[in-house]
């Protein structure tokens, strides 16, 4: 076994990103769009942290500590917005919504 | 001294540019006022300059400003007033004011009054540079400055076809001899290193012979497009479409003399290359002739005395081509006198006869104009070259110098020539003024004598006509500070008998002619022969242009637009704009609005970053 | 020690989060997300990050959690959600690509050896207050402005799921609030 390193830690992170975005991409359900990025901002995270903690610095937990605020809020509103749109147009599927076309 | 050369040529622009305020305004008295009052003061000035000359004065050589100035090449604006200056700027100004106070009677009723005053001076102004320049680039500027002012005036009545047409002929045959006059001035500048004439002039004598002969020839062809020699002559002929006072001032004194004075200027070069001189004189001769037989015919007024300046002209490149250049130069400023007044006689005729030009359709007229008629009678007796009026002396003289060079030829021609000048003026004469009883009562006409200041205002010219000629010692012992002596190599007998046998052929051309018209025009059957219809329509050149040079270049035109503008250009620029058009059309199915196809593209987007940044990182690194 | 927990929690991790993105089922997805979430508070356990690791689990896994189960509970869950599936190769390479690429980018000597510390930790102190002083004193103006932000998140979430919001009590005057309440027995009794 070797001593983990930051290198460790970054590819790991890299790793959770890569699956975020495969979800990003693959879904098609808006609920679950959102659990996939809420996936990318986590990997984001780790790899803030991972570098704060290897450099001595604190702003990585800084950094992760804002993201997780705005992450939250995120969710609050995203999804207030997802209840209004799913009793107007009673489905939340994404192939649904292209009044944006252009 | 130097303030009256600015006067001399500052005050016909001021003049110019005064009437072009008005230009688009109706008639005001005042334009044709101020403008020859200023051209008074620019001929006092040329006068005082003249008189200082004479009495011993040094030649001016100003420089007003720096024109270009790069690398090697210096041109300024410079003007130098010497003896071969100082007399054509006296024969512009006078001639000028005269046409200038007798157009403000002739173009009373002409709607575009102002206009007609804007542009006549600032033809005055052109000229004036052309003369007063002292290089090469000074005056190709007046050269050029000349030739608008010219389409502008012979096109001034623009609503007429057949003037714009004329205008643009003009210009475009100028045009042609211009290119070959540049030539000649790049030649001049390549080989001597500079435009000035003094260093220019300096430097030719080390030159190679056929540099100087190409140089020579170049800057003839430029003389040959304003002085419209043979074969670019069609253009004065026609340019009589322009009001009279404009033909009087263009193309009887100054622009046309532009050529001559070129080749008087040049005069070390063409010293320096004689046979391109004797080539000049044989043209010369030939065209004296050539315009001589088409003037013997013709039924139009002005054209007669069209045809007659480009005999004349060709009398004076005769002169300069065997290298009597002060004789040229006397026999442009009395020609200039003597055809503007011709000029501004008939063109009192044509008004009193409400623009009618056919001398077939006047005839009596002496009973109702006395003085045009005393004054045409003075003009066409000077040009036939009758003593002791100016025209004898003058071209008795250049018959001189073509006995005296041997070339007897020339000699012969010009001395027919001189016979059928006599005849065709007399003819014209005979025709409007005298042949019997009032022909244009049948037609219809009402003629009356000019207003009585154009008859004062034409007045001096005729004083000039008449005295010019004694002036030859003077102007000889004048000129020649400059220009060379000619030797006339001629026993004193044989010139007697030259004079007398050339004084038979004019005396003898005269009688002639009164006796031919005494009753009227010929008998029509004569219109009917060979000879007739070859002269009358001017050896049928203009149509040979017309079907061998305008036709197939009109339609290269064409070929030009239809085939390469429209298909190649264009189609080149509209290419680039349908190609962006439908790249736009082709990409704008990315945006269907579905959100789940625009996040794919967003991490397609990501990763090309990426790799751009890995590419760029990676050749930092290999680099460094 | 340490490397046996960093890889137990990694494969953990990752598993539960490729099941996330793969499940077709909502609720099979929302509970690994949960799981997921707790192994990646572990991380920040490992790390050191011990107030941060504290703040995921309230945080994430338990309050956007439990929004997410909330907002489940909304839709329709019984059906399973369909989904026409494009390409699943041009995903799996595009995402394969980026995550090969970003860790080139990261281990490439050029990038790693020019980073260095802009605010250098408090030494010989606890996590949780050595982040309480850089916190307060050089992060303040962000701590500030994240609170407005969660105070303007809060007034839109109200706002998007208040009903008759249109009406304000405190401004009517007292004759209408009484209109309003008979109206409304009315409408009770008729009912």
């Amino acid at each position: 076994m070797m001593e983990i390193g930051l290198t460790h830690y970054l590819v790991l992170a890299t790793i959770l990103f890569a699956i975020g975005l495969v979800g990003v991409m693959r879904r098609k359900n808006l609920l679950m769009l959102f659990m996939a990025s809420e996936i990318l901002l986590n990997a984001v995270n780790v790899a803030f942290a991972a570098i704060g903690h290897y450099y001595g610095d604190l702003t990585g937990q800084m950094f992760a500590f804002f993201v997780i605020a705005i992450a939250a809020s995120e969710v609050a509103v995203g999804l207030g917005l997802l209840i209004i749109w799913y009793k107007r147009t009673g489905t939340i599927d994404l192939d649904t919504m292209t009044s944006m076309r252009g | 001294m130097e303030m009256y050369l600015y006067i001399a040529l500052f005050a016909p622009l001021t003049g110019s540019l005064f009437a072009a305020l008005f230009g688009a305004s109706p008639k005001t008295l005042w334009t044709g006022v101020v403008t020859s009052a200023l051209l008074f003061a620019s001929f006092v000035s040329s006068l005082t300059l003249f008189v200082y000359l004479i009495q011993g004065g040094a030649p001016l050589h100003t420089e007003l400003m720096t024109w270009m100035e790069t690398g090697n090449l210096y041109i300024p604006f410079g003007f130098v007033v010497d003896q071969v200056s100082a007399t054509m700027m006296i024969v512009v100004t006078t001639v000028s004011t005269v046409v200038h106070v007798y157009a403000i009677g002739y173009m009373d009723h002409d709607r575009a009054f102002n206009r007609f005053f804007a542009w006549l001076s600032a033809f005055v102004f052109s000229m004036m540079i052309l003369v007063m320049s002292d290089n090469f680039a000074g005056m190709f500027i007046g050269w050029e400055g000349v030739g608008l002012c010219s389409w502008a005036l012979i096109g001034f009545w623009y609503h007429k076809e057949s003037a714009t047409w004329a205008a643009n002929e003009a210009f475009i045959m100028n045009r042609i001899a211009d290119l070959g006059m540049l030539i000649g001035i790049f030649l001049i500048y390549w080989n001597t290193g500079s435009l000035q004439y003094d260093h220019a002039f300096a430097v030719m004598p080390t030159l190679d012979t056929t540099v100087l002969t190409l140089m020579g020839i170049f800057l003839f062809v430029g003389a040959m497009g304003k002085s419209a020699q043979f074969p670019l002559h069609t253009w004065l002929a026609d340019a009589m479409e322009g009001p009279t006072p404009v033909s009087a001032l263009i193309h009887a004194a100054t622009m046309v003399t532009a050529g001559v004075y070129l080749v008087v200027r040049a005069h070390p070069l063409y010293e320096l290359i004689p046979d391109v001189g004797y080539f000049i004189a044989g043209l010369g001769a030939f065209v004296a002739m050539f315009a001589a037989t088409m003037a013997l015919v013709n039924r139009d007024i002005k054209r007669i005395i069209a045809y007659s300046t480009l005999s004349q002209l060709g009398y004076m490149f005769v002169a300069a081509g065997l290298g009597a250049y002060w004789v040229a130069l006397f026999h442009l400023m009395a020609h200039a006198f003597f055809k503007a007044l011709l000029f501004l006689g008939a063109g009192n005729v044509m008004h009193a006869m409400s623009d009618e030009l056919d001398p077939m359709k006047m005839g009596g007229l002496y009973k109702v104009m006395k003085w045009t008629a005393i004054l045409m009678i003075l003009a066409s007796v000077a040009l036939a070259g009758i003593w002791p009026l100016a025209g004898f002396f003058s071209k008795d003289n250049i018959l001189e110098v073509a006995f005296s060079s041997d070339h007897y030829v020339i000699w012969a021609v010009l001395w027919i020539t001189a016979g059928l000048t006599a005849f065709y003026s007399f003819r014209l004469i005979m025709l409007a003024f005298f042949s019997g009883e009032a022909r244009y009562k049948q037609y219809g006409f009402h003629p009356h004598e000019a207003y009585k200041f154009m008859l004062w205002a034409m007045s001096p010219l005729a004083v000039l006509a008449v005295v010019a000629g004694w002036a030859e010692e003077i102007f000889v012992y004048f000129v020649t500070d400059l220009l060379p002596e000619f030797e006339f190599h001629i026993h004193h007998n044989v010139e007697m008998m030259l004079i007398v046998v050339t004084t038979i052929m004019a005396v003898g051309g005269v009688f002639v002619a009164v006796l031919m018209y005494k009753n009227g025009p010929l008998n029509p059957k004569w219109e009917k022969t060979a000879i007739y219809k070859l002269l009358f329509n001017q050896y049928y050149i203009p149509k040979f242009y017309d079907e061998f040079f305008s036709k197939p270049y009109a339609e290269l035109s064409k070929i030009f637009w239809k085939q390469i503008d429209l298909k190649v250009v264009d189609a080149t620029v509209d290419f680039i704009a349908t190609t962006i058009y439908k790249t736009g059309e082709g990409t704008h199915t990315m945006q269907n609005g579905n959100l789940s196809s625009m996040l794919r593209w967003m991490v397609i987007g990501v990763v090309v970053l990426l790799i751009a940044a890995v590419a760029f990182t990676f050749g930092l690194q290999v680099a460094g | 020690m340490e490397t046996i927990a960093f890889y137990l929690f990694a494969a953990l991790t990752i598993t539960m989060f490729t099941y996330t993105v793969m499940s077709s089922q909502a609720l099979f997805a929302l509970s690994s997300m949960a799981a997921g979430m707790i192994m990646i508070s572990a991380f920040f356990f490992l790390l050191d990050a011990d107030f941060l690791g504290v703040v995921q689990i309230i945080v994430y896994t338990g309050a956007v959690m439990a929004l997410y189960a909330f907002g489940m509970m909304f839709f329709d869950t019984t059906r399973a959600v369909k989904e026409h599936n494009t390409s699943k190769i041009m995903v799996l390479t595009l995402s394969t690509l980026a995550a090969v690429l970003v860790i080139a980018i990261v281990t490439m000597p050029l990038i790693a050896d020019n980073i260095g510390a802009v605010f250098p930790e408090p030494a010989g102190v606890d996590n949780p207050k050595a982040v309480g002083i850089v916190l307060f004193t050089k992060y303040l103006v962000p701590f500030e402005v994240a609170a407005v932000m969660l105070l303007v998140a809060m007034i839109a979430g109200i706002v998007m799921a208040g009903k008759k919001m249109d009406r304000s009590l405190t401004k009517m005057k007292e004759e209408e609030i009484t209109m309003l309440r008979q109206e409304e027995t009315l409408q009770k009794v008729t009912l």
